[in-house]
């Protein structure tokens, strides 16, 4: 019993992240950023549909989803770019809905950087300051703390189109950030570099999100992008938010099939809730056979149809029959995908017009004892915690 | 993959000896002795010597360079002004006519042009003179002009203004210093072609114009009528080599601006 | 951060737009429009010997019962019915169209060569083709006078050679205003074909010759057809202003060769027949939009069809 309580708990805060930083959980959070039922059309089109979102103090948030979701529509709406068809933007607790872009305290990172050709470096950051009027020398002091920021001092003179991409990239967000936006907005921001120089920027940019106490709302359509940066996200799909929570929870426990394939590589198995047993709901699907999963009490209804997400890291494959008697499945191993860290296979199992079921090993030792070959019969077996119930 | 071979150098030579001989000719010509045309008597500048004694046709080019001069600006004002219309605006009511007005003058025949803006002139009852050309050549000019700016608003990267206003610019002040800026080589470009349009009417000047404005090309044209003298190779070679100047240092500047901008 | 005054702001973008619209507008509407349906209202008046030189058929709108009724075609009747415009119309299309060909056949080549040209030498190229273009347009002809007219420089050419001892007589005829107008035109057909070549992707040449077409094939089964937007529009740039040209056929044409521009010059300036040249005028326009109009549907098709 003590043994059930402890796996609830952590089962609450579910991966193996712990927040430290939470702000949208704690009592009387006041929201910084409110789309209160926003809908943006474009005439037929409707590219943001009755949209609500809080978006808190000092989060990283990301909104993500494949072009076309409205996503970046939903951004250049707080930017001020476009007019909401309907509903209200609060900003601050102040309604921004018809405020034009240039009095809004937000500031955005386009995602071709937009640097102005014609201006040096120094000119770029400078701006935004000049636009508020600023004084000289405290235009002077706050560009060179940008600079310094960014690391870019020795190139205050340089002009755009004589700067690397990372270069610039570190441009558009020093001009971005020089007049201490209460959002900064970023659109694809790491989209136009390499992926080593990815990488390396992302975890640049949580730090300076941390360090600067901001708040950062990003436009994505990279998983791995919004997995590693962000606090929370949104995933979006045809105008409409589908699911907001921490990327742990998007990834292990997606509120649907749609997130649960666009987030990772998945399989899902289509079944009927056969038995429950306090929080253990058994399914029977075609093709899996029985199927045990550790459920929360009350997610699951006796007799109702049912999806089971499987993570392919979460399967384990060998030769042999695994003893357990359920919660496993025999296939043919129909494409092996070498990918160094990890081998991702492709096993198709219940007979031909089954499914193809992927499942991963890491490759933890440099020789394997028994190989794995195309056409092999394999078994797939995994734990009683590795499915996920979801919602259609 | 066949490279540039000898075959295309000569199709290369002969167009560009199509389009150059006709001139070097005439540039020859303009520093012959002679009085008469075909032979060759030496070496001299005497034809220019006596173009500044020639009264009637220095008045026509100061005033055509004024006309092309104050016609290319406002020109060039109203130009920019319609191309933001026209890239910016997306739809508005009369649209198409404004699109309408805007490419029409390109295909209009000359004389059409003329023949109508003179009608206009008269129901008015303006004088014809100065302003009555300039007005002319404004509109002929602009729809060229707003082509030129059009073309190149159209390529603009609309984020470079949107990021000034999300800085905080007002959408004026955007565009006067981002928009603008960058626009300037087309501008300049617009601006150039407006004025030698200007400075190179014939037909829409002689309709338009009265007794007491005539034009530079007005008189080249009734001296030309009259025959080939080497006084007029000599105005010819000058408008040539003004024109050769301002263009290759024009499209110096710009390819500059285009390699600094890979 | 205090509410801004929003509405104002909206406002005072939504003045500016419509300021920024006004100016060509207007200027448009009058100088343009204003002016083209003056002279189509005088297409329909009576010619007077007067000053100005009609009488129009126009005392307010009051009156506007009698301005009806005496409107007359009596203009475009004549011009049906008098050849010598019908034949000027022809003259024109017949050498406008040659021209255009000509100009095709010389341009093309130049075009193809230029855009082939190392691309290093590119840029010079294109200022080298477009700077004729900048000089002044009577000069380029009087550059021909010079050239063509009797005892000329190709006649000395000529002579020189012992190719001929005759004159060789082509100044004051129609090729002397073809030789004109190619000449004048032949930038507006290489800018866009050149246009239209460079822009066609080389690895598209040598899928072809990879799949096993030969050069010559290649060039007429990809290279004319992706080029084949460039060369239209060439060909209207030369063909349109052609029609309506007056000073190439005034300068190097000769009594014989007849084009609508020159007629309606003369009648304007030595007949002074003011509405009679206001209805060539219209009836000119009419055979100028026809092509123009093909053209841009056939634009909108293509476009449409992707």
């Amino acid at each position: 019993m003590n043994q059930r309580t402890a796996r609830k708990a952590a089962r609450r805060s579910v991966g193996s992240v712990r927040r430290t930083c939470a702000p949208w959980a704690e009592p009387g959070a006041r929201p910084l950023v409110e789309f209160c039922s926003v809908t943006k059309a474009y005439g037929e089109v409707t590219a943001v549909d009755r949209l609500s979102l809080s978006i808190y103090p000092k989060e990283f948030f990301a909104l993500l989803g494949p072009s076309g979701c409205g996503k970046t529509t939903l951004m250049r709406m707080l930017a001020g770019f476009e007019a909401p068809t309907s509903g209200d933007i609060l900003l601050d607790g102040v309604d921004v809905t018809a405020m034009p872009p240039h009095r809004r305290p937000t500031n955005m990172m386009f995602q071709s950087y937009a640097l102005f050709p014609h201006m040096s470096v120094w000119d770029n950051i400078a701006f935004g300051l000049k636009q508020e009027g600023m004084a000289r020398p405290d235009i002077k002091a706050r560009v060179e703390e940008m600079l310094a920021l960014v690391r870019l001092e020795a190139l205050a003179r340089r002009r755009p189109d004589q700067l690397s991409g990372g270069q610039r990239q570190r441009v558009a967000l020093a001009r971005s950030l020089a007049k201490r936006p209460k959002v900064l907005l970023l659109d694809e921001p790491l989209g136009a570099l390499d992926r080593k120089l990815r990488e390396a920027t992302q975890f640049e940019l949580m730090d300076l999100q941390a360090d600067l106490g901001l708040t950062f709302l990003m436009v994505t359509h990279d998983q791995d992008e919004a997995m590693t940066m962000a606090d929370r996200i949104a995933v979006m799909d045809h105008g409409r938010i589908v699911q907001v929570a921490p990327p742990e929870e998007i990834y292990e426990q997606p509120a649907n099939r749609y997130v649960a394939e666009f987030v990772g590589d998945v399989t899902v198995a289509e079944g009927t809730v056969t038995g429950i047993a306090g929080d253990i709901v058994r399914i029977e699907a075609a093709h899996f056979g029985t199927l045990e999963i550790d459920e929360e009490e009350g997610r699951a209804r006796m007799d109702a149809p049912a999806l089971v997400a499987l993570r392919p890291e979460k399967l384990n494959i060998g030769h042999d029959e695994p003893p357990q008697t359920v919660n496993k499945v025999r296939g043919e191993i129909w494409d092996i995908a070498y990918l160094g860290d990890f081998t991702m296979m492709q096993v198709k199992v219940g007979g031909d017009d089954g499914p193809l079921v992927k499942a991963a090993i890491a490759n933890r030792s440099r020789r394997m004892e028994r190989p794995f070959a195309w056409d092999d019969i394999v078994w797939l077996w995994w734990d009683v915690e590795a499915g996920v119930l979801i919602d259609p | 993959m066949r490279r540039f071979g000898p075959l295309h150098m000569t199709a290369l030579a002969a167009g560009l000896a199509f389009l150059y001989l006709p001139m070097l000719i005439l540039i020859a010509y303009s520093f012959n002795a002679s009085r008469l045309v075909t032979v060759w008597g030496g070496f001299s500048t005497r034809w220019y010597a006596s173009l500044l004694q020639n009264q009637p046709l220095l008045d026509a080019a100061w005033l055509s360079l004024q006309v092309a001069f104050v016609s290319a600006t406002i020109a060039t004002i109203l130009a920019l002004l319609a191309a933001v219309a026209l890239v910016r605006y997306g739809r508005f009511r009369g649209r198409t006519l404004f699109s309408g007005m805007i490419g029409a003058p390109l295909i209009m025949p000359e004389v059409v042009t003329g023949l109508s803006l003179l009608l206009l002139f008269v129901a008015l009852g303006l004088d014809r003179g100065f302003w009555t050309v300039t007005i002319a050549h404004v509109t002929l000019t602009m729809c060229f002009a707003t082509v030129v700016i059009q073309s190149r608003l159209v390529a603009f990267d609309a984020s470079l203004e949107e990021a000034a206003q999300d800085l905080g610019a007002p959408p004026w002040k955007a565009f006067l210093t981002v928009t603008l800026p960058i626009l300037a080589p087309a501008v300049a470009a617009a601006w150039m072609l407006a004025f030698t349009l200007s400075l190179d009417d014939l037909v829409i000047a002689s309709f338009t114009t009265g007794p007491s404005a005539t034009t530079l090309p007005m008189r080249l044209y009734s001296a030309v009528r009259l025959g080939v003298t080497p006084e007029i190779n000599a105005a010819s070679t000058i408008l040539i080599a003004f024109v050769a100047i301002v263009v290759v240092s024009a499209s110096l500047v710009v390819k500059r601006e285009l390699v600094t901008r890979p | 951060m205090s509410a801004p005054p929003v509405a104002g702001e909206r406002g005072r973008l939504r003045a500016g737009r419509v300021l920024v619209l006004a100016l060509p507008y207007l200027w448009l509407a009058a100088f343009f429009l204003a002016p083209f349906a003056i002279v189509a209202r005088m297409s329909l008046s009576d010619s007077a010997r007067a000053l100005p030189p009609y009488a129009p058929h126009w005392e307010g709108l009051s009156r506007l019962g009698a301005f009806l009724s005496a409107l007359d075609f009596e203009n475009y009747a004549l011009l049906a019915s008098d050849t010598l415009y019908l034949d000027a119309y022809l003259s024109s299309v017949r050498l406008a169209a040659f021209a255009t060909l000509l100009a095709l056949a010389v341009g093309f080549p130049l075009a193809y060569a230029m855009a082939r040209a190392p691309r290093q030498w590119q840029p010079a190229l294109l200022v080298a083709v477009i700077l004729p273009f900048w000089t002044s347009f009577l000069i380029r002809i009087y550059a021909w006078i010079g050239i063509l007219r009797p005892q000329g420089f190709l006649d000395a050419v000529a002579q020189g050679l012992g190719l001929t001892d005759a004159p060789l007589g082509i100044m004051n005829t129609d090729a002397a205003v073809l030789i004109g107008m190619v000449y004048s035109y032949l930038p507006f057909m290489v800018l866009p074909v050149y246009a239209a070549l460079e822009r066609i992707d080389r690895s598209l040449l040598e899928a072809a010759a990879d799949l096993g077409s030969p050069p010559w094939k290649s060039f007429w089964t990809i290279t004319v057809p992706l080029a084949a937007p460039g060369i239209v529009a060439g060909c209207l740039l030369v063909f349109i202003p052609a029609i309506g040209e007056f000073v190439i056929p005034d300068l190097l044409g000769g009594p014989d060769t007849l084009m609508i521009g020159k007629v309606l010059w003369t009648e304007f300036f030595s007949n002074r027949d003011w509405p009679l040249s206001s209805a060539v005028a219209v009836v000119l326009l009419a055979v100028l939009l026809l092509p123009v109009i093909v053209f841009q549907r056939a634009l909108k098709a293509r476009e449409g069809s992707r």
